[in-house]
């Protein structure tokens, strides 16, 4: 980056020049760790993303997060500094009344307006790159919310039901059990494909939220979301209504199984006889 | 009889008007702007308390896994009850039927608020709507339960039936009209009832602050009241405005309610800048440092206030992303303007640490981090892992705890002045500490426990997430809170019991409140100093230390005698009378 | 009066321009109309006070250097204290309850409404009741 000023003008410029380097310190970060990949940093007190869409989501976080607090930081020393440095010493003591500083304040006014343009760029880049659909989905899986439970209903890439539907069995209890309890039902998910999730609610709105996806979005009456988790690492997700819809919003639970494409494949095949021979029987 | 107010000439003489009637009656017909701020004032804080109560009762709910100390339904209520009666029936009617209703016409010179009778009709209207929307508690099916934002369909009379969620919505709709009518009045009492000399650009920084505050009202409550009211079509006269099923958009109802939500987040913290600006100058013994910068910079963030709404509606998938972000992100440059304005007034001063000076550096340092984390929700893509999770309920709980600290900075600040008597300092600092610790207790547990995916709004949890152990710290920082709270209460008794006399300006203040008696007299004013900048008592109390503007103009000309100056001025401007 | 209409004009136009950056980028009905409505809110006032303030001689509290004496005298006429605004206060209230109880609430709301309406009314004929 920047390289040394050695002693040079005044030590008013000189010191504007520190401020603008110390600013240009969050972009560096931030593009560090975009670079990087940010899989080396620390989370953040975040999940990582077990998906392609919610991993660009936590660099974003991680690049914002440091970002932000290197700002916090700035700005709370010099608020701390002034509170300390200039207490009152004397009961009669008089400061200089001065009460602009008009290049000061257009330093001020455009280092903010860089830092937004840059994170207002980078959040562009990671939105279109959550919200991308893929033309050709390995799966679609139609998700209705209702209160209170969930409906998933497996139909194959060009959308044609394939008899498989796992819903919601039992009524709300007064008391949550882990999310992963059979009470609930449990969505699964090949490994590195791209699912393509079909979302709406038939009452009031809902909230389909997947912490370790780093992603939630509403189940909303007369509006169809769509969109694309494409799973990165298999294990066993915890899920659960996000925005508040009655009585046993707590209850509304779910869970997520992500497993290899051919145990999908065989968990698929079983569900699709073992559905179609409780259909024929009932 | 009506009175007639006259301005004083220069050199007054106190002039003995009557006070009114005392007593239940007095306050019942009261017009003057003093007792119906304290009356707002008063009554904000009952709400507030009561608001706090349910939120330690949320928080003992939610300090175990499983817990049943509310069952689900009660506990629907009191969030949404909490969140209401806090942001509804508290801050905005604390500083803008409360604070600004008092010392803004002072401020400006002005003997009362333009349309004193409207004044006390918002009083009322606010009154009874907020009796109002206690009083769901008191019907058969409870208070409302849909949380503060009411989003349709969950508010339709087939999800949420009963008389509760009806007195919430006529509630709003009646202390709606009382912000718009208080709107009113303190836009025409800047506008037109300002003391000779008060250019605009001499107007303080508070006032200004509740000007924007004012017009930001009457852009936004319009349209609550508007929504409000198809609301209640749709549930009572079979209208599907909200509902799918006759044709209706849900989503309108986010629109139109976030068009009002965001600037009233807006409504409700202008004021708190401008308390803590005025503040940060008179206990520094500087002027505010950048003022017209300061101005700018409030009338920027109420103009990009209105364009940002749907920033909460990013995980509808309805909306425009890039336009909500970069409008949010926006705010964030004339908010920085304010907290280096706010520093350099603090800059090389002369700071007195008073416990109203302790609530407004806690107020920068607070709000400080709820903008930063402001700034992580603007992003749509941190939004969709964090809406609806606690990590947002830290991020705004981090903005109105702020605004809590600049209640209190204003409180410290103007109790001698409203009330005679000044509050103890020792426990003023105690409350704060208490406050403060409390606040970063509960919120850093709660940004966390965000972020470890616990949605906002749930009952109970299981003790398979994890989650345990951050609500309970959560928990314990709430209640040290109250008890900084409970401190406050303690010092406003003891001080009432033992009174220490509040001198006229006992904080060497700056602006037009401080040249009136503590408490002022009806009316006002007997005096009024020469009004040459934005701190005429400044200036008339320490003519060597003007700002340097003021001084560089009138140098030539400025004897030393305070009183010379304002005769010198006197002579050359025709006698014209106040339209 | 310049600087109250130069602020208002400002808002209107901030309004007037994201007004239709929102409407051509998102095509979205109700927000792009309420974005006209403050520009239009802005507008009026500020139109208004910008055309009067061309045409007025600038007022004490517009002139840096009035003193105190300029504007002496007499500001406006304030009415000591009133009954009115809470009897309408409490009638509205009780009106606004009709929407969740019925219309019988109403009926005592509007007698009590109407009386404040005369009765404010009446006071200022008389020059009000202190
Ligand atoms: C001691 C101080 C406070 C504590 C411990 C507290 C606690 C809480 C908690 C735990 C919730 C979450 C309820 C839930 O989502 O389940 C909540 C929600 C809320 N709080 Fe507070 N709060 C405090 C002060 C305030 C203040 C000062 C304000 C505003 C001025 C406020 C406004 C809100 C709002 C608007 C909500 C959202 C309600 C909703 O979801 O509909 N709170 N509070
Ligand atoms: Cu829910
Ligand atoms: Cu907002």
């Amino acid at each position: 980056m920047s390289s040394q000023h050695p002693g040079v003008a005044s030590n008013r410029s000189c010191r504007r020049r520190a401020v603008l380097r110390k600013a240009s310190v969050p972009f560096a970060l931030l593009a560090g760790a975009v670079v990087l990949g940010g899989c080396k940093v620390p989370t953040f007190g975040a999940f990582r993303g077990a998906t392609t869409q919610g991993h660009a989501e936590f660099k974003l976080w991680v690049g914002l997060f440091i970002a932000g607090l290197i700002v916090a930081i700035i700005v709370w020393a010099l608020i701390l500094w002034a509170a300390a440095a200039y207490r009152r010493k004397r009961p009669d003591q008089m400061p200089s009344q001065f009460h602009a500083n008009i290049p000061l304040e257009i330093i001020y006014t455009v280092v903010p307006v860089i830092i937004v343009a840059v994170i207002f760029y980078f959040t562009v880049v990671t939105e279109n790159q959550v919200d991308a659909v893929s033309r050709h989905p390995a799966e679609r899986v139609h998700v209705l919310a209702y209160r209170w439970g969930w409906r998933f209903t497996y139909e194959n890439g060009q959308g044609r039901p394939q008899g498989v539907t796992i819903q919601t069995t039992a009524p709300p209890r007064a008391l949550a059990l882990p999310a992963t309890s059979s009470q609930y039902p449990q969505l699964v998910l090949p490994e590195g494909q791209t699912v393509r999730i079909v979302l709406d609610s038939n009452d009031v709105i809902h909230e389909l939220y997947v912490p370790a996806f780093n992603f939630g979005r509403f189940a909303q009456p007369g509006h169809t979301n769509v969109f694309d988790f494409t799973t990165t690492r298999t294990g066993v997700f915890r899920g659960q209504c996000a925005e508040f819809c009655g009585l046993y919003h707590s209850e509304m639970l779910f869970s997520v199984r992500v497993v290899p494409p051919a145990t999908f494949g065989q968990w698929l095949t079983t569900e699709q006889q073992r559905q179609a021979k409780q259909g024929a029987t009932s | 009889m009506t009175l007639i107010a006259e301005r004083p000439a220069v050199i007054g003489h106190p002039e003995e008007h009557e006070h009114g009637r005392l007593g239940v009656l007095g306050w019942l017909t009261s017009t003057d702007h003093k007792v119906i701020g304290k009356s707002y004032m008063l009554t904000a804080l009952a709400f507030f308390l009561l608001a706090g109560v349910m939120a330690l009762v949320i928080r003992t709910q939610l300090a175990a896994p499983d817990s049943t100390v509310v069952s689900q339904h009660t506990f629907n209520e009191l969030f949404t009850m909490h969140g209401s009666l806090m942001l509804y029936l508290f801050v905005g009617p604390f500083a803008f039927g409360g604070i600004a209703n008092y010392f803004v016409p002072i401020q400006v010179g002005a003997p009362d608020m333009a349309f004193p009778r409207l004044n006390a009709l918002s009083y009322w209207l606010y009154l009874t709507g907020g009796l109002t929307m206690v009083g769901g508690f008191l019907t058969v099916g409870g208070a409302a339960d849909f949380g503060w934002v009411a989003y349709a369909p969950l508010s339709d009379a087939v999800n949420s039936p009963g008389a509760g969620p009806d007195m919430w919505i006529v509630a709003l709709v009646l202390t709606g009209f009382s912000a718009i009518f208080t709107g009113v009045n303190i836009v025409t009492t800047v506008f037109y009832l300002r003391a000779p000399g008060m250019t605009m650009f001499r107007v303080p920084v508070f006032t200004w602050n509740m000007l924007v505050t004012g017009i930001l009202i009457l852009i936004a409550f319009p349209v609550l009241t508007a929504a409000l009211v198809m609301l209640w079509a749709d549930r009572h006269l079979g209208t599907h405005i909200y509902t799918v099923a006759g044709g209706g958009v849900p989503v309108l109802w986010q629109n139109l309610f976030w068009f009002f939500g965001h600037p009233e987040v807006y409504i409700l913290a202008l004021p708190f800048f401008g308390v803590v600006t005025d503040v940060l100058a008179t206990f520094s013994r500087k002027p505010v440092f950048g003022y017209r910068g300061m101005i700018f910079a409030t009338i920027s963030i109420a103009a990009l206030s209105t364009a940002v709404w749907a920033h909460h509606m990013f995980t509808t998938g309805t909306v425009l992303l890039p336009f909500f972000s970069l409008m949010s992100y926006l705010i964030a440059v004339p908010t920085g303007i304010k907290f280096f304005n706010w520093i350099g007034t603090m800059w090389r001063g002369s700071i007195d640490f008073t416990a109203s000076m302790y609530f407004g550096v806690g107020f920068l340092v607070v709000f400080l981090f709820g903008g930063v984390t402001g700034i992580f929700l603007a992003s749509p893509p941190i939004d969709f892992a964090t809406h609806d999770t606690y990590f947002v309920i830290a991020h705004f709980h981090e903005v109105v705890f702020a605004l809590v600290y600049g209640a209190f900075c204003a409180l410290y600040y103007w109790w001698p002045k409203m009330f005679g008597w000044m509050l103890r300092e020792r426990l003023g600092k105690l409350s704060f500490w208490l406050f403060f610790i409390g606040t970063w207790i509960t919120l850093i547990s709660w940004y966390i426990v965000g972020l470890h995916g616990m949605p906002r709004r749930i009952a109970e949890y299981s003790a398979s997430t994890g989650w345990t152990t951050l609500n309970q710290i959560a928990t314990a920082g709430a209640f040290v809170m109250a008890a900084g709270v409970a401190v406050f209460l303690v010092n406003v008794y003891v001080s009432w019991r033992t009174q220490v006399r509040a001198p006229g300006n006992p904080w060497d203040g700056q602006t037009l409140e401080w040249a009136a008696a503590s408490p002022p007299v009806h009316h006002n004013f007997t005096w009024l100093p020469p009004i040459r900048s934005e701190r005429p008592v400044w200036d008339f109390n320490h003519p060597d230390h003007t700002t340097q503007q003021v001084h560089r103009k009138e140098a030539a000309t400025a004897p030393s005698d305070p009183a010379a100056v304002k005769t010198a001025h006197g002579q050359d401007v025709g006698e014209e009378r106040h339209p | 009066m310049k600087v109250e209409s130069r602020f208002l004009l400002f808002l209107s136009m901030f309004a007037a321009v994201t007004a239709s950056i929102y409407w051509f980028t998102s095509y979205e009905d109700a927000g792009s109309v309420m974005l006209l409505a403050v520009c239009l809110l802005g507008l009026l006032p500020g139109g208004y006070y910008y055309w009067w303030s061309r045409r007025m001689t600038p007022r004490p509290e517009d002139d840096a250097n009035a003193s105190q004496s300029d504007g002496a005298g007499v500001v406006g006429a304030f009415p000591g204290s009133s009954i009115w605004p809470f009897v309408l206060g409490l009638g509205a209230a009780m009106t606004a309850l009709a929407f969740v109880f019925g219309f019988w609430t109403a009926l005592f709301g509007l007698t009590l409404a109407i009386s404040a309406v005369i009765g404010v009314i009446v006071e200022s004929r008389r020059g009000g009741v202190h």
